[in-house]
């Protein structure tokens, strides 16, 4: 046993120097596992059960947009398999769901998969692998790690550069704020209210009069925003999903609490949270995004979103257009049909990480005008800028300039 | 008759299986553990994360089915004790920096003395209401482990990544063979443990519990001792398969243990038939492979898809595996005779 390995493990060198030596001959095209001539496999995981099954319409965009770009010939001549398992948002359920994709359907990398406790799961599986973990789904700090996870990237600004950049806002416009900050309990509000604590340094404890968590799985959080009224705060830093901060801004007109309200980008949708919640309510709110908010009338001409419409009409007919998740999707989808362009006939997976660790001002038809997708090999945060916005009748106005924030993992 | 009367004075929902019908043949047992041994050579690595996952979950399985097929007490919360076994072999790999091997029997013992202390006011409760306390148990958890007085240990939400371990004396396999041979070796060690076990004095006594509490007292079996016995029993050995779920999977993170991971071992029993042993590889096979067939006919309605499967197999073979394995006993003594 040993001795056949021994020789195996002899002639794969051999082959490997061979390879070496002979790639400058014809190095036209160059293929790892899950890419030919023909074809590029591409697996992905989401949660299409379970708790959160909500983004699941991720995957499904996506796949529609890979079905779009066979239809229109593929990249480079090469049709995109779009592999996608169900992980239920359980980690050992993806470690298996990665392992298979690799090991067995044998995919050239994995993309976007969702979440932060499932993407922590296989990250060092595929780093070891060498697979490209490309564009993960979750807005945590921690992808930006070129250094220790040279196989891992992210793609959207993630949630400590976004509360840092309310905390500047605060520190510039309201220096003597008194601070209320409402966080759900768990890695996404934690990691808001780290940036928000380190943007504003050492004024943070003085500032922030106080701090209240709430459970996803309480039904409303009307006695929080009661409590947090009784300190005087006159800033309100909302850390909330949708459902909830619908719930704060009207239960914050109803009992005459008038501060200045910022709502993190999460529940920014002018669909999902601002209307529920009632427009007349929620003037002065100031927000941030860094896509295009498909329910917002600014964007009724916009060829970014007519391309989108013409898409979806055409590929994706039953997707809700209210819903940000599709577009996140469409964007994302396009962020890797460049990097697969750019790698040409190369299509090995380090020359995949590097055409995504090189991409130079990107703009896509579902990004803020002015937001471009930026990395290196030093910057493994695809997008890491976002505007700040206020709500003025039934719309958006976006204010100051494109601001960006990097953190790192 | 009202509801609650009938509950109460119906017959036990755990059918009395004799102690000889919950374990296979000695010429089955080796036919399969040979099979155990030999298939890992032929398949790719994938495929031996999936086996060890099958022995890992199958360990879980029959952990509940000697708490429920032999001394008769339902529980829903098994996932409770095999995320403190995943996260205690976790802990004492990552941060004291201790053997895997050596951290799975302290999983099993916390584990074991958490279950003990837990069946002490359990012992109260029987049936649908014991089931609800331990339901109780296995939501409670995933929250508790995200806790902020234990994220230094347990990293919060965040999880903790654990170190998967190489095969020893330079043995020339993979990781995951090895692994796979090690779990193996464990899950034979406690499956023949476990067949002793309930063919010893302390088995006749939970079986006489499960079959009627009453003439079991009266015989002089402790049934207080015997009770929390097999809770902790149960609940060591769900710890041990947590912390080699730990290592398998090399992750170990609230969300991986909530309540869907109870009912999924719950399931597994039902369908490997309630009191055979050996039904416990069965139902783990059908809760990791017949969720991914459900995934494979249609994504967005795999839970239905399920369902159907789930409902087909109840319906035509209710004592699950154990069921098939008699037909097929039958069929193959008929072929004897001819």
């Amino acid at each position: 046993m040993l001795a056949i390995n021994l020789r195996l493990g002899a002639f794969a060198a051999a082959l490997a120097l061979l390879a070496a030596t002979s790639s400058g001959a014809f190095a036209q095209k160059k293929y790892d596992t899950g890419a030919t001539d023909t074809e590029i496999k591409i697996g992905n995981i989401m949660p299409y059960s379970g708790p959160a099954s909500a983004y699941g319409v991720i995957g499904k965009t996506e796949e529609a947009y890979f079905r779009k770009i066979n239809a229109e010939g593929g990249i480079n001549g090469r049709k995109i398999n779009f592999i996608s398992y169900d992980d239920t948002y359980s980690p050992p359920k993806t470690v298996e769901q990665a392992r298979k994709l690799v090991e067995s359907d044998e995919v050239l990398l994995i993309f976007n998969p969702l979440g932060t406790p499932p993407n922590t799961a296989i990250q060092k599986y595929l780093n070891s692998k060498k697979v490209p973990q490309l564009f993960v789904a979750t807005g945590a700090t921690k992808w930006n790690d070129p250094k220790d996870f040279p196989w891992t990237m992210g793609w959207q600004p993630n949630y400590q550069s976004e509360s840092r950049i309310y905390a500047k806002y605060i520190l510039k416009n309201k220096p003597d704020a008194k601070i209320a900050v409402l966080y759900q309990n768990d890695d996404y509000g934690k990691d808001y209210l780290k940036g928000f604590k380190d943007g504003l340094g050492d004024k943070a404890a003085s500032m922030i009069v106080i701090e209240e968590s709430y459970e996803v799985s309480e039904p409303t959080i009307d006695s929080h925003i009661v409590k947090m009224k009784a300190t005087g705060a006159d800033v309100f830093f909302n850390i909330t999903t949708p459902k909830f901060a619908a719930q704060a801004i009207k239960k914050n007109q109803e009992i005459g609490w008038k501060p200045l309200h910022f709502l993190n980008g999460v529940s920014s949708s002018i669909g999902s949270v601002i209307k529920p919640a009632g427009f007349e309510n929620s003037q002065g709110i100031i927000s941030s995004n860094y896509l295009k908010d498909p329910t917002d009338i600014e964007w009724k001409n916009d060829a970014g979103m007519k391309a989108w419409n013409e898409f979806l009409d055409k590929y994706y007919p039953e997707a809700n257009r209210a819903d940000i998740f599709v577009m996140y999707g469409y964007t994302v989808a396009q962020g890797l049909e460049h990097v697969l362009r750019a790698s040409g006939d190369n299509l090995t997976r380090a020359n995949v990480m590097k055409q995504a660790a090189s991409i130079k001002d990107l703009e896509l038809g579902g990004l803020l005008p002015g937001i471009k997708v930026n990395t290196s090999a030093t910057d493994f945060a695809p997008i890491s800028q976002v505007q700040l916005m206020r709500l003025k009748g039934e719309t958006w106005e976006r204010f100051g300039e494109i601001l960006s924030d990097d953190v790192g993992g | 008759m009202s509801a609650a009367e009938e509950v109460v004075t119906e017959a036990p929902a755990v059918e009395a299986v004799p102690k000889r019908a919950m374990t296979l043949g000695v010429g089955t047992s080796l036919v399969v553990l040979a099979a155990l041994v030999i298939a890992p050579l032929f398949v790719k690595n994938f495929i031996i994360f999936q086996m060890t996952m099958l022995l890992i979950y199958g360990l879980a399985v029959l952990a509940l089915n000697i708490l429920t097929g032999g001394s008769g007490q339902f529980s829903l919360g098994q996932s409770a004790f095999y995320a403190v076994g995943a996260y205690t072999s976790a802990i004492l790999m990552e941060h004291v920096g201790m053997n895997y091997a050596l951290t799975l029997p302290i999983a099993g013992i916390i584990c074991f003395g958490f279950g003990f202390l837990f069946g002490q006011p359990a012992l109260r409760l029987s049936g649908v209401y014991l089931a609800l306390a331990t339901f109780a148990l296995a939501t409670a958890m995933p929250q508790l482990l995200k806790l902020g007085y234990f994220e230094h240990w347990t990293g919060g939400v965040q999880g903790l990544v654990v170190t998967k371990p190489d095969a020893p004396f330079g043995l020339p396999m993979g990781q995951d063979m090895w692994l796979y041979y090690f779990t193996l070796v464990i899950t034979i060690g406690i499956y023949v443990a476990s067949v002793n076990l309930l063919r010893s004095r302390s088995g006749r006594a939970f079986m006489a519990i499960r079959d009627n509490e009453i003439a079991a007292s009266a015989m002089g079996v402790d049934v207080a001792l015997y009770k929390t016995l097999a809770f902790g029993v149960s609940a060591g050995i769900t710890g041990v398969a947590g912390g080699l779920g730990a290592i398998a999977v090399q992750f170990v993170a609230p969300d991986g243990y909530t309540i869907t991971l109870a009912i999924s071992l719950f399931l597994g029993m039902v369908v490997g038939g309630v009191g055979w042993l050996p039904g416990s590889i069965v139902g783990s096979a059908f809760i990791i492979f017949v969720p991914n067939i459900a995934e494979s006919i249609s994504k967005g309605l795999s839970g239905a898809v399920f369902g159907v499967l789930l409902f087909l197999v109840i319906f035509l073979v209710p004592h699950g595996a154990r069921q098939v394995a008699i037909v097929a006993q039958q069929m193959l003594g008929k072929l004897k005779k001819h």
